[in-house]
């Protein structure tokens, strides 16, 4: 406790969030450097292969972060945030498609290849700028924040919670699904954007560039977590668990309630967005399947089997749910659903503080309920 | 209907005419009373009386269908939210006792501490030493010192509507609207509380909700009598007791 003085106040005491740090920021030097400084003969070379998908992991468990801030924290329940990470995915994969410029099959020098085979003429408005990286960059943040502070503006405003904001939000990443795989709209119908060359110049099949993208989703994390955890930490986080436990009691302080809500589900959604970004050219494609509501039910899962309301035990989860579906995927494909399901009962019913609350036992200083 | 027109100038709270009604059923029918500027009040009134329902309008969580609600002899408080009401400086108790269980009686009192509810306030929000001492102060009043770390959840329901009271005093509002602040009380922590606000309504006004006859007793105030959504008498405890009508709905039952 007396040696953690030097710390800024917002960690203090915080071992789940200290320990989490120390290894997201190690992985972020650690894993490259296995990946490129050690022969592929060395017991501890990292291939390749397996630093893209450490990124993704870690990519998911910004996601699930974000998430973890607004259900664990202020008890939005959110089952649409995957619409949010999907989008900071498009607008990657919109500058990651300018880049190719005439290096596409058809060789246009502007029109990605989907365009011209829909025998478009010119760019859609908004797809310019996208070809600067600090225009797509801002979009990345802008696109998703901008979607949550207006469906959050109405919601909140008009009072919607519990099981009614959840089917909404359910509602909204559905409807988004059925937009972007529409033509028409301009994002590449059910293929998505995909075939990328290149970012910032850097060829995306090179190693050292797949290890830039781990270590730069590896430091998102990790800001990310230093952002929820000042956030939670402050006196806004006790309004945001005041809200979540008793919402017209803080009304009644003279709280208004719903702009603390649209304020954490902005910046939720933009973690997310951030996620999404980092996601897409690690793995190389984004199309409409991202919002896929089962997709967004799974974050609430990896959150609920790490721990909800605790910012580490979310990214526990995220790891460890990620960790077994690749697995599980790999060895038995069809059970993977009706495990993730089954898992999700069992959390509820046998642990309701995740795994988390199994390593840190009845522990007081932890946020759940009591 | 009522004398509530003829309302003195020193005047906190004034209900006029206030009618509500839920599907049909008038839960508040031309209620109209007032309360002077540090007057403690007790309203009783049989179960469904309306008594809730009328915090419910003062405070902004059910608007009214028509009547008015004149706060310090300026605001109408029936087109205001209750974010805004809480902020004008009318603070609630509610009849079951709502702290804020996950967390500590230390950090429920200084969620309530007077100040501003901004965001941005709220985020880089540092307690000062003055506002300490008041937490301090409010905790001693209440009787938590010894359990100020505790989680509020923990507490007994007694110890519970206590802290609901000092978070109201954190408030620092000028009216205090109570309901049933003794439901559920031994007789001893029933006294204590009597004592409680009484302290409280020196520097401010109180209402208090109360079906508990010996504790309105206790309170030794004026005392106003609901029945089916309007004022069925008022007076001193002694004359509301003699009066026939009062008998008849509520007392003699
Ligand atoms: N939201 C609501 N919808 C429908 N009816 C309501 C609502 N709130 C109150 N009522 C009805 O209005 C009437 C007055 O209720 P209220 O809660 O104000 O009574 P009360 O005097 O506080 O009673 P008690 O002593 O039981 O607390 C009751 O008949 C109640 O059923
Ligand atoms: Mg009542």
């Amino acid at each position: 406790m007396t040696t953690r003085h030097h710390l800024p106040g917002f960690l203090t005491g915080d071992r789940g969030g200290l320990v989490l740090l120390t290894l997201v920021l190690g992985a972020a030097l650690l894993v490259p450097a296995g990946n490129l400084l050690l022969a592929e003969s060395h017991p501890l070379h990292v291939p390749t292969y397996l630093v893209g998908l450490l990124g993704k992991y870690l990519a998911f468990a910004l996601l699930a972060l974000a998430v973890d801030l607004i259900w664990g924290f202020a008890g939005i329940l959110s089952l649409g945030h995957g619409a949010f990470f999907a989008l900071g995915g498009y607008a990657m994969g919109m500058y990651l498609m300018r880049q190719i410029g005439a290096r596409g099959v058809y060789g246009h020098p502007v029109l990605p290849d989907f365009m011209v085979f829909l025998d478009w003429q010119q760019l859609p408005w908004y797809w310019y700028g996208f070809d600067l990286f600090p225009v797509a960059l801002l979009m990345v943040f802008l696109v998703p924040g901008a979607l949550a502070l207006v469906f959050g503006w109405f919601a909140f405003r008009s009072r919607v919670s519990g099981v009614y904001l959840s089917i909404i939000t359910q509602a909204m990443t559905y409807a988004l699904l059925l937009a972007f795989f529409r033509n028409d709209m301009g994002f590449g119908g059910n293929n998505g954007l995909t075939d990328f060359k290149d970012l910032l110049g850097f060829d995306l099949q090179a190693d050292a560039t797949r290890a830039a993208l781990f270590s730069a989703t590896a430091l998102a994390l990790a800001g990310g977590y230093l952002l929820c955890r000042f956030i939670t930490a402050s006196k806004l986080g006790r309004v945001l668990r005041a809200i979540r436990d008793a919402e017209s009691r803080t009304r009644f302080l003279g709280y208004r309630v719903e702009h603390y809500k649209l304020f954490v589900f902005v910046v939720s959604a933009m973690l997310a967005g951030l996620a999404g970004a980092l996601y897409v050219p690690q793995v190389g494609i984004i199309n409409p399947g991202e919002f896929s509501p089962a997709n967004s039910i799974e974050i609430i899962i990896w959150v609920a089997v790490g721990g909800r309301g605790t910012l580490f035990g979310a990214v526990l989860g995220a790891l460890l749910v990620n960790y077994g579906k690749t697995w599980f995927t790999g060895a038995l494909p069809e059970a993977w659903l009706y495990l993730l399901g089954g898992l999700f009962i069992g959390v509820t019913l046998f642990l309701p503080r995740g795994v988390v609350g199994l390593l840190v036992g009845r522990r007081r200083d932890l946020e759940g309920s009591p | 209907m009522t004398t509530a027109a003829h309302r003195p100038d020193d005047t906190i709270l004034y209900l006029d005419a206030i009618s509500v009604s839920f599907d049909g059923f008038k839960a508040l029918d031309g209620l109209s009373f007032y309360v002077r500027r540090g007057e403690l009040r007790a309203i009783i009134g049989p179960n469904g009386a309306g008594k809730t329902t009328m915090m419910d309008v003062v405070t902004g969580k059910t608007h009214p269908d028509i009547g008015q609600v004149i706060f310090a002899d300026r605001v109408d408080l029936t087109r205001l939210d209750e974010a805004r009401i809480a902020n004008l400086g009318i603070g609630r108790k509610f009849q079951k006792p709502t702290v804020f269980e996950t967390q500590t009686v230390f950090d429920n009192l200084e969620l309530a501490l007077a100040g501003d509810r901004g965001l941005w306030a709220a985020l880089f929000f540092r307690l000062d030493p003055a506002q300490r001492q008041r937490i301090d102060q409010v905790l001693e009043t209440v009787r938590l010192t010894d359990h100020r770390h505790r989680l509020a959840g923990h507490l007994s329901h007694g110890q519970k509507q206590w802290l609901e009271i000092g978070m109201l005093l954190m408030q620092n509002p000028q009216l205090l609207l109570v309901d049933e602040p003794v439901a559920g009380m031994t007789d001893e922590e029933t006294q204590r509380t009597a004592q409680m606000l009484k302290e409280i309504a020196r520097s401010r006004s109180v209402v208090v909700v109360e079906h508990d006859m010996a504790f309105v007793k206790s309170l030794d105030c004026r005392v106003t009598v609901l029945h089916e959504g309007a004022v069925l008498a008022e007076g001193s405890l002694a004359t509301i007791q003699a009066n026939e009508r009062v008998i008849e709905v509520y007392l003699g039952r």
